[in-house]
């Protein structure tokens, strides 16, 4: 009688320990997420020190790059990140808000389902060959074809000043562009997708057209989400390094003139980081480095309150 | 006085809309296919992408592109033999170090954590999966590389893992949560330890879709390139050890598209057209798996 008590308890015990091991296990990984985050934030100030030491506020509004007078200022750098991101969500935004519209508003069930998964798997396409298509098909076409139509009727304005190189900041918007419209759009789907039917049958029955439909019911409802995607856009496109390297010309230089090559936060670290020639340059991109991640925490963060208020309120407007 | 402006205003808006039908139908077509039109302008430039991929690629592939390695600058031929290998090295160490991370971690947070230590967590991936990846890359390089004294395999592997993480993490937790609580209950009722029930009840049934987000986390992978560069840094020749620089098929493209060569182009695009099939192969695959894994 004992006995059997005697390994039950064993077994019970044996089985809690089994359970306590498990545990311990999934609580060290979960964790492990928390501590390698806090390492990569460690990491990126530590190294960037000796350039916020020596630069400081300086090195946002500096305008040299000088490896060997070993002077580093970033403006030129921001400047065109920030430059070649916007012009490019400018240009995507209405492409993709339309195309989303488009594939849950007007669109049959079926094309619209065959067209969004044709733009998701666009969408993951790698960002190395968007830059060799950018650079073998684009830049040729860009030098030979549109910028000297450009320079021919629109010549007069200081955006299409210059020679044309091909690689430009022109060629930089254009790629970020096509490269981001599939993310916003998958994601303005989603939105849309979680707009009520309530709000869509409403507009209807008061004789709304479904143009009208979009405007007043479908959109007001999305709003806040939908610029949750487009910043989340935002996000991607000013983090984006290698289709951008390849076809912007990385030129640190501010110029009004779409045609004039430029540089981006993350292209002079994929041109410069491994080959630093002091500590003080390799702590010099740290520091964009860190620059760009607090650019993009910040944006990101602002994604996701927006998507998040969005999904509340969608969730609410359903159980009313 | 001010109901009377409201009312002239609401009547003068009926008139307005109702004497306007005509031209609120042709706003509505013009809409429509304006609408169509962004479709249009979307797919134009990403199906041109794909033919030039696809025409380009087929070109210049060929055996030799499998079996041999970059031949040296000037001489014609050659292949990206050891960057394909290198690439599956480097995916299946990240997989190695990554997978487990992300689907403990889910456990964690969808059967133990307590609500705000899993908000924690979760913020904490989806942080972690918006850092743009060159940053892993500088950041790997400053906690591994600099200490080995070296670019190596295991640093641009270990880069790979981090990216994985969060999406494997996000995909798991969410496929656990729609493993009913009933399933679980029968489990724990028959005396199954509470590990046990996990594994083989709850995780098992969460399978598919968690073999969906594995697959779209190595699709990703599989074409990064900004966290190499700086970790793995790419080899023109096999490497035989982990603790050396290794090539990857995204890093050559990278280098032979911006080199000055027509010959290194043609690899360039063939490497790029095997990359893209390798892609769609997995995301159709993990479509295929998501798919079946509803049906159930």
């Amino acid at each position: 009688m004992s006995d059997v008590t005697a390994s039950h308890r064993w077994k019970i015990e044996k089985g809690l320990s089994g359970d306590f091991i498990f545990k311990a296990v999934t609580v060290l990984f979960a964790f492990s997420i928390l501590v390698i985050l806090m390492l990569m934030l460690y990491e990126m100030v530590s190294q960037s020190l000796p350039s916020l030491r020596k630069f400081g506020g300086h090195f946002i509004t500096g305008m040299e790059w000088d490896a060997v007078q070993e002077n580093f200022g970033a403006l030129p750098f921001i400047y065109g990140s920030v430059v070649s991101s916007i012009l490019a969500l400018l240009l995507a935004t209405p492409l993709a808000v339309g195309t989303a519209l488009f594939i849950t508003e007007i669109a049959p069930r079926r094309l619209g389902g065959f067209a969004a998964s044709l733009v998701e798997l666009l969408a993951a396409i790698p960002s190395v060959i968007y830059g060799l298509w950018g650079i073998l098909i684009m830049t040729p076409w860009l030098q030979q074809t549109v910028q000297p139509l450009l320079q021919k009727y629109l010549g007069f304005l200081p955006f299409f000043d210059g020679p044309a190189y091909g690689v430009s900041m022109l060629a930089g918007v254009l790629i970020l562009m096509i490269m981001v419209v599939p993310i916003i759009t998958s994601i303005t789907k989603e939105v849309l997708m979680a707009v009520p039917r309530s709000q869509r049958e409403a507009a209807i029955a008061l004789g709304a057209t479904r143009w009208e439909m979009i405007r007043m019911a479908v959109l007001p409802y999305g709003k806040s989400g939908i610029l949750g995607a487009v910043i989340l856009g935002l996000g991607r496109a000013i983090g984006e390094t290698m289709a951008v390297t390849m076809v912007i010309g990385n030129n640190p230089q501010i110029s009004l003139s779409l045609f004039s090559p430029a540089y981006t936060m993350p292209s002079v670290i994929a041109n410069e980081f491994a080959e630093a020639s002091s500590p003080l340059h390799s702590a010099a991109l740290m520091n964009i480095g860190l620059l760009l991640l607090v650019i993009t925490l910040i944006i990101n963060a602002l994604a996701r309150l927006l998507l998040w208020s969005m999904s509340r309120g969608a969730a609410r407007g359903t159980k009313l | 006085m001010n109901v009377m402006t409201s009312i002239d205003r609401s009547a003068a808006e009926q008139r307005n809309t109702m004497r306007s039908l005509p031209l609120r139908n042709t706003k509505n077509t013009i809409m429509t296919l304006l609408m169509g039109g962004a479709l249009l302008a979307v797919l134009f430039p990403l199906g041109l992408i794909f033919v030039h991929i696809v025409k380009m690629g087929l070109s210049a592939i060929s055996l030799d592109f499998f079996l041999h390695i970059p031949r040296p600058t000037g001489e014609v031929g050659g292949g990206m033999a050891n960057g394909m290998v290198g690439s599956m090295v480097l995916i299946a160490m990240a997989s190695l170090m990554g997978i487990p991370v992300g689907i403990f971690g889910a456990i964690y947070l969808s059967e133990y954590g307590g609500s705000r230590i899993s908000t924690v967590i979760r913020f904490c991936a989806d942080v972690l999966s918006g850092i743009p990846s060159i940053i892993t890359g500088m950041v790997v390089y400053s906690m591994l590389v600099v200490p080995m004294k070296g670019f190596s395999a295991l640093a641009g592997a270990f880069a790979l893992a981090l990216i994985m993480i969060p999406i494997v993490l996000r995909t798991t937790e969410e496929q656990l949560k729609m493993v009913p609580t009933s399933l679980r209950e029968a489990s724990l009722a028959l005396g199954v330890p509470l590990w046990r029930t996990t594994l083989k009840v709850t995780l098992r049934s969460a399978l598919t879709g968690v073999m969906t987000g594995i697959l779209l986390a190595i699709a990703r992978i599989a074409g990064e390139t900004a966290p190499l560069l700086f970790t793995a840094l790419g080899n023109q020749f096999w490497s035989s050890k982990l603790t050396q620089p290794i090539a990857a098929l995204p890093l050559q493209i990278f280098s032979f598209a911006i080199a000055p060569y027509d010959d290194w182009h043609r690899l360039a695009w063939a490497g790029a057209l095997v990359l893209v099939v390798t892609m769609f192969a997995l995301s159709l695959t993990a479509r295929y798996f998501g798919r079946s894994g509803h049906k159930n």
